[in-house]
């Protein structure tokens, strides 16, 4: 966090001289382990089993938040008793279908009822689902003794109850009494009188199980009861500024504004149809019409109307998967033609560079928009491949169009953080030369387009006609003005008031609103984002700084900062409490419940949205209110969490013969084969660890920081960072050169020789691991190869990313080989290791 | 200077072994100024003393010694500036604390009274005006010698602070020396004999002196022995040395007392060479700024040892 | 007001309360923010690009075109001896120009283009800076030096321009963890007593002041430091000393070593004589 998040590192150190204990567990040796307290190395792709042990352990010595973990969680819900589990299928969910490489959910239901996913994949229910989600069944069965041998709480502890300190210390390589350390800092700093926080970032998401490792946090910070309380929650560090704002307001395939669902071509429903499928009746998401209906009139205005349904036809719809990984593929293929390149550079900062390369010399056009001439944009003169030979810059069709764009400080916005904290910037400096805003870009190319559609009859050309597209624009650029933007995001009533809240949305069509979970960010008219009262003016929960998501409430589900009877758990963590006088909930944040709605609220049969959970369900979001230890549905690859080993790996899984993850999504294919892992033959060919980071000095691909004299002298050369131990095993030098070979390509790196790069005891072995930031390329002041270069595409199954933070790879000192010959030792590589198709596709060891 | 050093294991770590203290970022004319300020004021004492020991011969030529010196001295010194165009900003304050600021406003005076007291004769200036400057320059010659030394003194080079008490004495010794020096050159050997007796006498301070520096140094007395600083401070001995024998026992030649007085000289300017070079050295090796200053503060030499980066 | 305030010494009658920097490094996280905004802000030049294999740290020290320098040391202790034996340990410190209460570089300088800021700082006139560079090795931290392609000599001027509007300097504004804090000295002083003061009760044996004290060589540092180690760990000197508390007796010695002179001309002549 302090390499990667400098600034936010501050409430970090701010915390510690208040007395918190900092724990930083990560493979590499860190600026943020400098600070912390303790510091835990583990091996890369083990965060599974490591959270796993602690959820194992928590239970076993019974130091769960027991009040807490019955009234709040799921732990009680009986599970149907068709389920299976990993323990009982050697490494596999009840529901795995081998041919198809992916799970039917509906065994890991509960037990009389179907919970339907707040988020995540909800497209298998549409159809199956809506049938039964609103059809009214009762609640699912619960045992608050935590005792039926089917409940959630008894699944759980079976499910982790190999997760022994023994047992992470051979798979992590993390030794037992440092485990236990943490095991006992975190237990004893949690509870009534205290709450522990995590924050994690890519460490745990780019991997196979990456949605997985995220959800072990979860389970965990459920059973101390550290969630929907002060000082507690699992924090996502976000890759760049505003990434919480681009999936709030997505740049993702599959989701509309909200976390509303994207429409599938598969489903020829109609609106309700629709809405029924992807919502559940009960919880937050039983209002999701209104939500949805005020985007359509957001978007379409006057044409949207009950008589067509608000348009909802114009809604584009997707085919199938398409993140950037299958976008890729699809240009290697031929299916994808064009490509739209915002302040992304791919060619550095994605797996697989050689494929993402090659992937846009198949386009017919490309468009990069950037700060600085990236080398998404200049492959096709003088990448990696036109070196070695395997493209030639004659043979290019595709058509690059490079067109500048404007820093934040040149343009009016918003950033949104990861505590969903929406933050106004103004426009500090004109942008330089014939850079301009992305939002001047789509506003003057939707205008454009419009202009040329004009009057056509043409019905595919309605949905674009048809668009509220009249932002004013400002200045000598025709600059879009970026608050009017923000005022239609936040929405209005039928007479044009600005909305307050996305309570006052409707589903007739009276309201708009183009992202219903930040409305209110525009109350009054005003600007709430720009609000930039200082912390000591007002209490400490600072309502008045910026705005957060949703209804300026700080602190998500805080309904379960109090008991069930409605009291704060300890006055020293009292943050929302039941006023009986007032007949509401009060305290320092806005409540993220009914404020009306009594601790001993029991919902009346038929009850729908909020008003069917109880006055005990802070998890408002799911359809039964509570956090779920258990996922019944919303995941692809299983309910609970479980540890397989990464891609590749030089380790075979100690728990189960099943080595990766049964669902991950794997490509192999020519330019993309994958090394034998564990005990397989050839995996001894790539015997390191590769994990793939950055610096602080840089920002992720080096667009905004190579060209940067005063970044560059920081961190002036792409390096390699191995342990002594490393080093002498395979003669690198310091400061010398070494090439780090995959059976993708092979990179060159200056070597740094540092303690800081554990070497670890892994499952009776010693095991080595070598560092590479990724910023580079070779572009710009400084340059080197890339480090993505050598990684391989292979996704996690929920939401697609790639799994760039492991890896394995031979090093070996000096440079690489230049031209051809750079193609031959990877060639030569992969005969070693005996790699074809096959390689690395099953899902069983080897 | 790419390749890392390796940590010292022992006492006293510093920084990658960076230096702690900047080198002086001074060039061959500085040395070579304070050699050719040394000599000129030397030279004014033997021209004043020539000419009370009634040996104008000797004094004149000491003179003109002196005000050639001085004028190619002030010469070097702009020359060394990082800004020559701004050497006039020397006189823009008058500044006690600093030798250099003194060392200035010393030559404002010293110069042209050098160059009077040489000149004025043949300039047909009053003899009154010339003998006053005479006077002058002999009395700031001595200081003009030697303030170079509180000049450079007045750093935080372990090799020129820690050897404040003595570097003047070796600049006057060296001074004289060289002044001694360049009337053997100059003069002939009937005129010549008191520049004999301040040649070998200036000598012989600038070596006892340099001694005694270096044992006072300790450690830090080391560079003068190492690296080029040892080889230039060997040579100065060595010219010096034998400046002085040739001149003992042939200085009352033509040919021997130019060759001792050349070696003279050419000792005294490879001194200050020595001693700019000793100086740098002590700044670039760490250990001369830590180990003494290490010494001052508490002995206590616990903690953690420094990580050798590996190489 | 500090007794001991330079501006006072400097002939201002009656200047602001004099400023400077606490550097606390036990909360440096190396992030280099500080050399960065120092650069902007005052338009440094950026330096070269060398990888120099020193931890993370690839502009080696303070010079004329860094003004602000972290340090990276990766330590390992040595096993056995205390809590924590053998546990990697990372420091980083953000050096800077100490602001001395008795500056050596101000000393020496013959123009007068180093001065005493009525906030008792030390800065340097670009404008009548002659690049004599005597301010350069005077410096008993290392921290001033001459740019090459210029002449003249530079270092932090804690930003002086922005305390004239009132503005903290760039780098401690840049900080994110304020591990530069800027303020009053005496304030700052006390802040950094209560700090080691705070470490020292968490066992922090290490903890030290560097700088702070006005009895040591340059009268106390109008930039001082909070170590976890010696200061020549981190580059600096541990006892730095300005020259010019000596000069009268290198005067002194200069005077004498004069008159050894003139006597001995008066000898050569004298022995002339004989």
């Amino acid at each position: 966090m302090a390499e990667c998040h400098p600034v936010g590192f501050q409430w970090v150190m701010e915390a510690k001289a208040r007395g918190a204990t900092v724990v930083h567990v990560d493979p590499r040796y860190t600026r943020t382990s400098a600070l912390a307290d303790v510091y835990v190395p583990l091996r890369p792709g083990t965060d599974i089993a490591f959270l796993g042990g602690l959820i194992n352990h928590v239970l076993n010595e019974g130091k769960e938040f027991r009040e807490y973990v019955v009234a709040y969680t799921n732990a009680a819900t009986i599970v149907a008793d068709d389920f299976r589990d990993t323990e009982d299928l050697d490494g596999i969910f009840s529901g795995f279908d081998p041919e198809r490489r992916s799970y039917d959910p509906s065994s890991w239901q509960y037990e009389g009822t179907v919970a339907m996913p707040a988020a995540g994949h909800r497209e298998w229910w549409n159809g199956a689902g809506s049938e039964t989600a609103s059809s009214g069944r009762r609640p699912p069965a619960r045992d608050e003794t935590l005792t039926h041998p089917r409940c959630v709480f008894q699944l759980l502890r079976r499910h982790y109850s190999r997760y022994t300190p023994e047992l992470v210390e051979r798979i992590c390589g993390v030794p037992r009494q440092q485990f236990l350390q943490v095991a006992q800092l975190l237990i004893d700093n949690s509870g009534p009188e205290r709450t522990s926080a995590f924050a994690y970032a890519m460490g745990w998401t780019q991997h196979t199980v990456g949605v997985q490792s995220i959800r072990a946090a979860s389970v965990l910070q459920l059973l101390l009861g550290n969630v929907g309380r002060p000082g507690g929650g699992i924090l996502a560090l976000r890759g760049h500024a505003s990434i919480q704002g681009s999936t709030d307001i997505p740049t993702l395939y599959d989701l509309l504004p909200g976390y509303l669902p994207m429409r599938r071509a598969h489903d020829h429903q109609g609106l309700d149809d629709f809405v029924a499928g992807a919502s559940s009746r009960t919880g937050q998401w039983g209002h999701m019409r209104a939500y949805l209906v005020s985007l359509l009139k957001a978007w379409w205005g006057e044409s949207a109307t009950p008589e067509n349904e608000f348009c909802f036809d114009y809604l584009p719809r997707v085919t199938g998967d398409h993140g950037t990984y299958q976008t890729v593929q699809g240009q290697l293929d031929g299916s994808v033609k064009g490509y739209f390149l915002a302040g992304e550079n791919p060619a550095v900062g994605s797996a697989n560079g050689k494929m993402q390369r090659l992937g846009m010399s198949n386009l017919d056009w490309l468009v990069v928009r950037d700060l600085a001439m990236i080398e998404s944009a200049t492959w096709w003169l003088d990448g990696p491949e036109i070196e070695t030979g395997e493209l030639r810059t004659e043979d290019i069709g595709t058509e690059v169009f490079f067109l500048p764009a404007a820093a934040h400080t040149e343009k009016d916005g918003s950033f949104t953080n990861t505590q969903r904290l929406l933050q106004w910037h103004h426009q500090a400096v004109d942008p330089p030369d014939d850079a301009r805003s992305d939002l001047w870009f789509y506003y003057h190319l939707g205008r454009i387009i419009r202009e040329k559609l004009a009057g056509s009859d043409d019905e595919v050309d309605r949905p674009v006609l048809d668009l509220v597209w009249d932002y004013p624009t400002v200045g000598d650029l025709d600059e879009p003005s970026a608050e009017a933007v923000l005022s239609e995001i936040n929405g209005w009533d039928a007479s044009g008031r600005p909305l307050s809240s996305f309570t006052q949305l409707a589903d007739d069509g009276s309201t708009a609103c183009g992202c219903w979970i930040y409305c209110g960010c525009y109350a009054d008219g005003v600007n709430q984002t720009a609000r930039r009262k200082p912390g000591a003016e007002q209490s400490w929960v600072a309502p008045e700084w910026g705005w957060a998501w949703p209804a300026n409430r700080r602190l998500l589900y805080n309904r379960a900062s109090a008991d069930p009877a409605g009291r704060p758990w300890s006055q020293r963590k009292a943050y929302l409490w039941w006023d009986e006088d007032r007949r509401a909930w009060t305290g320092h944040d806005v409540p993220d419940c009914t404020t009306t709605k009594p601790p001993g609220y029991q919902p009346t049969e038929g009850a729908s949205g909020v008003d069917a959970l109880s006055g005990t369900d802070p998890f408002i979001m799911q359809a039964d209110g509570k956090g779920w230890l258990f996922a019944p549905a919303g995941l692809t690859d299983g309910p609970f969490p479980t540890h397989y080993e990464p891609q590749e790996s030089p380790v075979d899984n100690l728990l189960h013969t099943q080595q990766r993850n049964p669902v991950r999504r794997v490509f192999s294919r020519r330019h993309n084969r994958y090394h034998p892992s564990g005990g397989a033959s050839g995996a001894e060919v790539f015997p390191y660890v590769v994990s793939t980071y950055r610096l602080t000095e840089h920002h992720t691909a080096g667009g905004m920081s190579r060209g940067l004299p005063y970044l560059s002298e920081l961190q002036p050369e792409m390096f390699c960072e191995v342990s002594p131990e490393l080093a002498a095993e395979r003669g690198l030098e310091h400061l010398g050169w070494a090439t780090i070979i995959s059976a993708r390509t092979a990179i060159e790196a200056r070597v740094v020789v540092t303690s800081r790069m554990a070497s670890l005891d892994v499952a009776g072995r010693r095991l080595h691991q070598v560092g590479l930031p990724y910023h580079w390329g070779h572009n710009g002041l400084t340059t080197g190869d890339s480090a993505n270069d050598i990684l391989s595409f292979v996704l996690d199954p929920n939401i697609l990313i790639q799994e760039s933070k492991v890896a394995t790879c031979d090093i070996r000192p000096g440079r690489r080989p230049r031209g051809a010959a750079l193609v031959e030792l990877v060639e030569s590589y992969q005969r070693r290791a005996g790699i074809g198709p096959e390689t690395g596709v099953s899902n069983e060891r080897g | 200077m790419k390749e890392p050093r390796l940590v010292p294991e022992v006492e006293p770590t510093s920084y990658y072994g960076r230096p702690v203290i900047k080198a002086p970022v001074w060039k061959w004319a500085v040395p070579a100024y304070m050699f050719a300020g040394g000599m000129a004021g030397a030279s004014s004492v033997l021209a004043t003393g020539a000419r009370l020991a009634a040996n104008p011969a000797l004094a004149r030529r000491a003179r003109w010694t002196a005000s050639v010196a001085i004028a190619a001295g002030a010469a070097l010194l702009v020359e060394d500036l990082g800004r020559p165009e701004r050497f006039r900003n020397m006189l823009r304050v008058a500044k006690p604390t600093s030798p250099m600021s003194m060392g200035s406003w010393l030559l404002t005076v010293y110069g042209p009274a050098a160059a009077l007291a040489a000149a004025g004769d043949l300039l047909g200036l009053p003899r009154a005006l010339t003998r006053l400057a005479d006077w002058l320059a002999a009395a700031a010659g001595p200081v003009v010698a030697t303030y170079t030394a509180v000049l450079v003194s007045d750093t935080a080079v372990p090799a020129w602070y820690g050897a404040r008490r003595e570097l003047p004495f070796v600049f006057a010794g060296a001074a004289a020396t060289a002044a001694g020096g360049a009337a053997l050159v100059t003069t002939t050997p009937m005129h010549v004999r008191p520049a004999r007796a301040f040649a070998l006498l200036g000598a012989a301070t600038e070596l006892g002196a340099s001694q005694l520096a270096r044992r006072r140094l300790g450690e830090v007395g080391e560079v003068y022995r190492q690296g080029r600083a040892g080889a230039l401070d060997r040579l100065a001995t060595l010219l010096t040395g034998v400046g002085g024998v040739v001149t003992w026992l042939w200085g009352r030649r033509r040919i021997g007392a130019a060759v001792g007085g050349a070696s003279l000289v050419a000792g005294s300017l490879a001194k200050r060479f020595a001693v700019l070079e000793a100086g740098i050295q002590s700044a670039n090796d760490p250990k001369y700024t830590i180990g003494p200053q290490r010494r001052t503060v508490e002995p206590g030499r616990t903690g953690a040892v420094a990580d050798a980066p590996p190489r | 007001m500090s007794a001991a305030d330079p501006a006072l010494g400097a002939g201002y009658e009656d200047p602001p309360t004099r400023v400077g920097f606490f550097t606390d490094t036990s909360v440096c996280i190396g992030c280099k923010a500080c050399e960065v905004a120092c650069k902007e802000w005052n338009g440094v030049p950026a330096g070269d690009l060398d990888l120099l294999g020193t931890s993370y740290d690839n502009t080696g020290g303070l010079g004329a075109d860094t003004w602000r320098h972290v340090a990276f040391i990766e330590q390992r202790r040595p096993p056995g001896t205390e809590a924590g034996s053998g546990e990697l340990r990372w420091l980083m410190s953000s050096d800077v120009c100490k602001h001395c209460t008795r500056a050596a570089c101000l000393d020496v300088c013959p123009t007068g283009a180093l001065f005493r800021t009525e906030f008792g700082t030390v800065v340097v006139q670009e404008d009548v800076c002659n690049g004599c560079g005597y301010c350069i090795p005077a410096c008993p931290y290392g921290v001033i030096d001459q740019r090459r392609d210029d002449g003249r000599a530079w270092k932090c001027t804690l930003c002086y321009d922005r305390l004239r509007d009132h503005t903290e300097p760039a780098c401690a504004m840049a900080c994110p963890t304020d591990s530069i804090q800027f303020g009053p000295l005496d304030e700052l002083r006390q802040r950094a007593g209560r700090r080691l003061e705070h470490l020292h009760d968490l066992g922090v044996e290490d903890a030290r002041l560097y700088g702070h004290d006005e009895a040591d060589g340059v009268g106390g540092a109008g930039a001082f430091f909070l170590l976890l180690d010696r200061p020549e760990v981190y580059g600096l000197p541990p006892d730095p000393v300005v020259g010019t508390g000596e000069l009268p007796r290198m005067w002194a010695a200069a005077g004498a070593a004069a008159l050894t002179l003139v006597a001995s001309a008066v000898a050569a002549f004298a022995g002339g004589r004989r």
